[in-house]
């Protein structure tokens, strides 16, 4: 199959035009001795169906569809309604590059705008970048964002933060000389205030914390913003279920100085991993410092309304080494699925998910929990997904698990003490039966 | 066009001089090169600079620029008024665009600098 | 052409108990006490409520809106805006793909890893280096990878050395991914040919240097024929040879950036490899390397042992996790299935066409547009508006013109060293016809700049808006709807 509308008679014609002979005096300005002899070891040219036959099969080496899962932690299966794939797939949003021209991309800008609104309403926040790689990069620039703002190096990180998103907060901060502290947690499951304390000095930044945390658990926004703020740091708070800001008073209004987190919930597929979404708002006194690119509203020539790319000159191709962050791509087309899924469940509708989620999430916890030997490990107030201890090392119990058709939780054994503690996720997407399935099943293999 | 009683730096900043004491800002070449300015970022009060160290950014739409103290000295006024109307600066780069007051750290490094009549032939020399 | 109808914000449409979508019933028994004294909210305040006709018409307006490669040739300098092959959606679609759960048992998901470094091993073959990670997620987060892989090697030897040098041709994510990895840049003047001369770069090339990045071919569309002799300097100081991938295009199948003595690059899947740049990513940038850097690479490593594949986290000397998981998997996919369809010859063909679409541009617009540096050029030409503005006629204006023609401009105000730049890359995806609408439109603007510039500066006249008022939206940013 070719891509190339190019015919042989035309190729001869356009080299006659350059005056050449053959194709391979295009490239004179590559040293000979550099040239490739002979073609690249590659497979040869598939057809069409071949193709589709190739990826089907690979398709069916994957047998996860065979199992009801439970899985989240920073990755959650939730329905996409059918809009979303069918309005996200025209090829005007597919095939456009960044909106370079705005007078031919007003339908890109518009959404983005759009989409700034809607991340500005969800966090409670006053500004909206038009995203960012994922959640964990998006952790790492509001790292980077609060050290520029503050121009201090100490930076606090919960604990309970996404155990990859703490990861990549330190591949990034260890070349900037950054000083990295790790908080406690406690019973509840949250960040522990007198180690918060103790940790807070004249020097520190930011805390970085994730509400609903690594574990499930809300954390207590408005009292961890009180006490960082009495010591001049900043508040970042990372989601990684932004579904639960259907439900729950926006960080913003809590005192969070930036939100930041992954909208993979909105109305994008678990894909394995990506391309997600990482999203970013913070307070208007800080845009100068926000990373990533930004749309403004403004005027034509006719005095209409319109929409440009606007504060670029934060940005590489103008500041270069001095840019608030590298980034260039984003995620433009994942914003878009994101403003076309929240528009399509909207005002009442995002609220009502959130709430089906947090209940059908109670119901699990309850029924898991009512089974002897099995406990909620943490005392804190939780979403769609929380902690439970079971009496055996869960390696040996989730294996069980999976025998019997169940990916029932992630592993928490990298934190110390937790290895017979699991993650449990459970979503809109988990009927009644399938949860009592999975009660069932815990209870055969704890018999 | 340029003030007689200025100082002006090959940066392309003037300093008037009053005292101890000098206002400086950018001159009508710097701000047609920049453009319509959009930003600046005003440095804190009591900051001190060297000669030719950066004082602040000005920035247009597609262009940041750097703007050096012509001398040394310490901030002891800015300009509040370019935070909401920076195109002062565009408006009335020798007047009410001024961007910020230095305590002048020495004198004498005055004499390094052009006159109005320097500038502008220093002006037609980078024209050709 | 009908009226167009000039589309609303969502918010301005929305209006109370609309709804697009029906949550379904709670089938478990509620709890109207769940959450009871934590800080819930009431309501999102000024969210949408629109109903799905709304959505649907919304979407699609918008969407008539945008220029795109679907429509016509998107001729953007150093981006590759080729042709998006529409099977590769389809394979990206599979539902075995889509509803993959990236922490799922490696068991489960053996069809995900054996495509993952299927992948992997062609794009080594392509690159002729040893050893690749797809994770980036875009070109610039590659650039960053590699800055990081050189930094920890570097730091391993007890010195992770200061200074990093890159040409004034350079894309500016390269200084600025080498600062964010704690490097001080120093910027390498290109020569009169628009390229690196060995001799420049020999008096800057010290034991501080960590690496050089060096575009190749550049943004000037120049191959830099004396890499190998540039690669061999700064090796002989103990620094590594950077190559950004983004032109690519010009040489797949042509030559090898292993073969050029070249010891990290990055590539971007979404302009060499086809897949669709989405108004603005997601893009995809893996990074290629040399033996040397392997151990560094960031985790997890795909690894195969007897058919079986696994994630290998267990890597000392790894720089660590540069993102979530394991990489812009759709975007792999769509990359690979293009790979797979055009086989050996056909990626082969995808470069030749590629630098003949950007020579017959170069031939038909001689003359009229000024070359700043005749040096010749592979997949992309670099021309000036100088002759444009002894009429008052800025590079910009040329572009905006191009939108009455119902085309895309090219690239403006870059490459940095050509004052007034208008940087021309076709890809191979253009056919004859495409290309000679595009000369004729750049033919007719040349005349129009001589005999009525306003034309040219007062266009675009017939775009869904006229020219937008950047400086007033960044002096008074407005950067959400408010009530």
């Amino acid at each position: 199959m070719s891509y190339i509308p190019i015919s042989q008679e035309d190729r001869q014609e356009m080299l006659a035009l350059l005056g050449l002979n053959s194709v391979e005096e295009l490239f004179s300005s590559i040293p000979e001795e550099n040239r490739l002899r002979n073609l690249l070891n590659l497979p040869s040219a598939k057809s069409e169906p071949e193709l589709l036959s190739y990826f089907e099969d690979r398709s069916k080496k994957n047998t996860f569809d065979q199992y009801v899962s439970f899985l989240g932690g920073g990755a959650y299966d939730h329905f996409i309604p059918a809009v979303v794939d069918y309005l996200s797939s025209r090829g005007e949003f597919v095939s456009p590059y960044t909106p370079y021209q705005p007078e031919v991309s007003q339908g890109t800008l518009q959404v983005i705008f759009e989409y700034q609104t809607l991340i500005c309403q969800l966090t409670g926040l006053e500004i909206a970048n038009a995203s960012l790689y994922d959640g964990a990069t998006g952790a790492a620039e509001a790292v980077l964002m609060a050290n520029r703002v503050k121009d201090k190096k100490r930076i606090l990180v919960a604990s309970t933060v996404n155990p990859q998103y703490r990861q990549v907060i330190y591949t990034y901060g260890k070349n900037l000389g950054l000083e990295i502290v790790e908080l406690p947690y406690n019973q509840s499951g949250q960040v522990e205030i007198r180690g918060l304390q103790a940790a807070l000095n004249e020097g520190t930044a930011v805390l970085l914390c994730q509400s609903p945390n690594y574990f499930g658990v809300i954390e207590d926004i408005k009292a961890l913003a009180e006490i960082v703020h009495e010591r001049g740091a900043m508040l970042t708070v990372a989601i990684s279920e932004p579904l639960s800001l259907g439900l729950l008073e926006a960080p913003g209004k809590l005192g969070a100085d930036i939100v930041t987190g992954e909208g993979q919930s909105f109305g994008l597929p678990l894909s394995y991993g990506g391309p997600y979404l990482g999203f970013m708002a913070c307070k208007k006194e800080f845009v100068r410092q926000l990373p990533g690119r930004i749309v403004g509203q403004t005027v034509d020539a006719e005095g209409r309304r319109g929409f440009v790319l606007t504060l670029s000159t934060r940005e590489q191709h103008i500041r270069r080494e001095k840019a608030t962050s590298n980034i260039c791509t984003n995620e433009g087309h994942c914003a878009l699925r994101a403003t076309i899924y929240l528009e399509t469940l909207g005002r009442k509708g995002l609220r009502k998910m959130a709430w089906l989620n947090a209940q059908k999430a109670a119901y699990a916890c309850e029924q898991l929990t009512s089974i002897p030997g099995v406990r909620a490990r943490f005392g804190g107030p939780v979403f769609n997904e929380f902690v439970l201890e079971f009496p055996r090392s869960w390696e040996e119990i989730n294996r069980k698990l999976k025998d019997r058709g169940i990916l029932g939780g992630l592993g928490l054994k990298e934190f110390p003490g937790l290895d017979q503690c699991a993650l449990i996720t459970v979503t809109e997407k988990h009927s009644r039966e399938k949860i009592d399935l999975y009660v069932r099943a815990l209870q055969e293999v704890l018999r | 066009m340029y003030p007689e009683n200025f100082y002006y730096s090959q940066d392309h900043e003037w300093l008037k001089v009053e005292g101890e004491e000098a206002v400086l800002g950018i001159t009508d070449f710097a701000q047609k090169q920049l453009g319509d300015i959009i930003y600046v970022d005003l440095p804190v009060v009591g900051k001190t600079v060297e000669a030719h160290q950066t004082l602040t950014t000005v920035e247009s739409v597609k262009s940041v620029s750097d703007v050096y103290s012509p001398v040394a000295g310490e901030v002891i006024e800015v300009n509040q008024q370019l935070i909401q109307t920076p195109e002062l600066i565009n408006r009335d780069p020798h007047g009410e665009g001024w961007i910020l007051k230095l305590r002048l750290k020495d004198k004498s490094e005055l004499n390094n600098l052009m006159r109005a009549a320097d500038y502008e032939k220093y002006l037609e020399g980078l024209e050709h | 052409m009908i009226n167009v109808i000039r589309e609303p914000l969502i918010f301005e449409i929305s209006s109370p108990g609309k709804t697009a979508f029906k949550v379904p019933v709670l089938d478990v028994p509620e709890k109207k006490e769940l959450l009871a004294g934590l800080p819930l909210r009431a309501d999102i305040e000024g969210f949408p409520e629109v109903s799905e006709t709304e959505i649907t018409r919304h979407f699609t307006r918008l969407s008539q809106t945008n220029y795109c490669v679907d429509l016509g040739i998107y001729p953007l300098g150093s981006c590759t805006m080729k042709y998006n092959p529409k099977i590769n959606e389809k394979v990206a679609s599979l539902p075995g793909f889509t509803q993959a759960h990236p922490l799922a048992p490696e068991e489960l998901v053996q069809g995900n890893l054996e495509l993952m470094k299927t992948l992997e091993k062609l794009l080594l073959e392509i690159t002729g280096m040893d050893a690749i990670t797809l994770q980036p997620a875009a070109g610039a987060h590659g650039e960053l990878t590699g800055m990081m892989l050189i930094r920890a090697y570097h730091q391993a030897q007890g010195n992770p050395r200061k200074y990093v040098l890159i040409p004034d041709s350079a894309h500016g994510t390269n200084p600025s991914s080498a600062h964010l990895c704690g490097y001080t840049v120093k910027e390498i003047k290109s020569n009169e040919r628009g390229t690196v001369s060995v001799d420049d770069l020999a008096r800057e090339m010290n034991e501080e240097v960590a690496a050089l990045m060096l575009t190749n071919p550049n943004t000037l569309g120049v191959f830099e024929s004396d890499i190998c002799q540039i690669a061999e300097l700064v090796h002989s100081k103990g620094g590594f040879l950077y190559m950004d991938g983004a032109n690519l295009n010009a040489l797949a199948g042509i030559t090898r950036p292993g073969d050029l003595k070249v010891d990290v690059m990055h590539l971007n899947l979404h302009k060499t490899f086809s897949t669709p740049h989405g108004g603005g990513g997601p893009g995809s940038g893996p990074v290629a390397v040399k033996k040397i850097l392997e151990p560094f690479l960031p985790v997890p490593v795909i690894e195969e042992i007897g058919g079986t594949y696994y994630l290998n986290y267990d890597r000392p000397q790894t720089i660590g996790r540069v993102r979530s998981f394991y990489g812009q998997f759709l975007v792999a996919l769509k990359a690979l299935a293009y790979i797979l369809s055009l086989g050996p010859e056909g990626i082969k063909e995808m470069a030749e066409t590629a630098v003949l679409n950007s020579n017959y541009i170069r031939k038909n617009l001689e003359g009229l547009y000024e070359l700043k540096y005749d040096t010749p050029t592979l997949h992309e030409c670099v021309f000036s508006d100088k002759y444009q503005r002894e009429y008052g006629v800025t590079n910009l204006d040329i572009s905006k013109r191009l939108l009455d023609y119902g085309l895309h401009p090219p690239t403006m105000s870059f490459p940095l060293i050509v004052h007034g730049a208008l940087m021309i890359e076709p890809t191979e995806t253009e056919s004859r016809r495409d290309l000679d609408l595009f000369i004729e439109a750049m033919k007719a603007i040349a005349r129009e700049a001589k005999e009525n510039p306003d034309l040219l500066r007062t266009a675009p006249h017939i775009t869904y808006v006229r020219r937008l008022d950047e400086v007033q939206a960044a002096r008074n940013p407005i950067l959400r709807w408010e009530k």
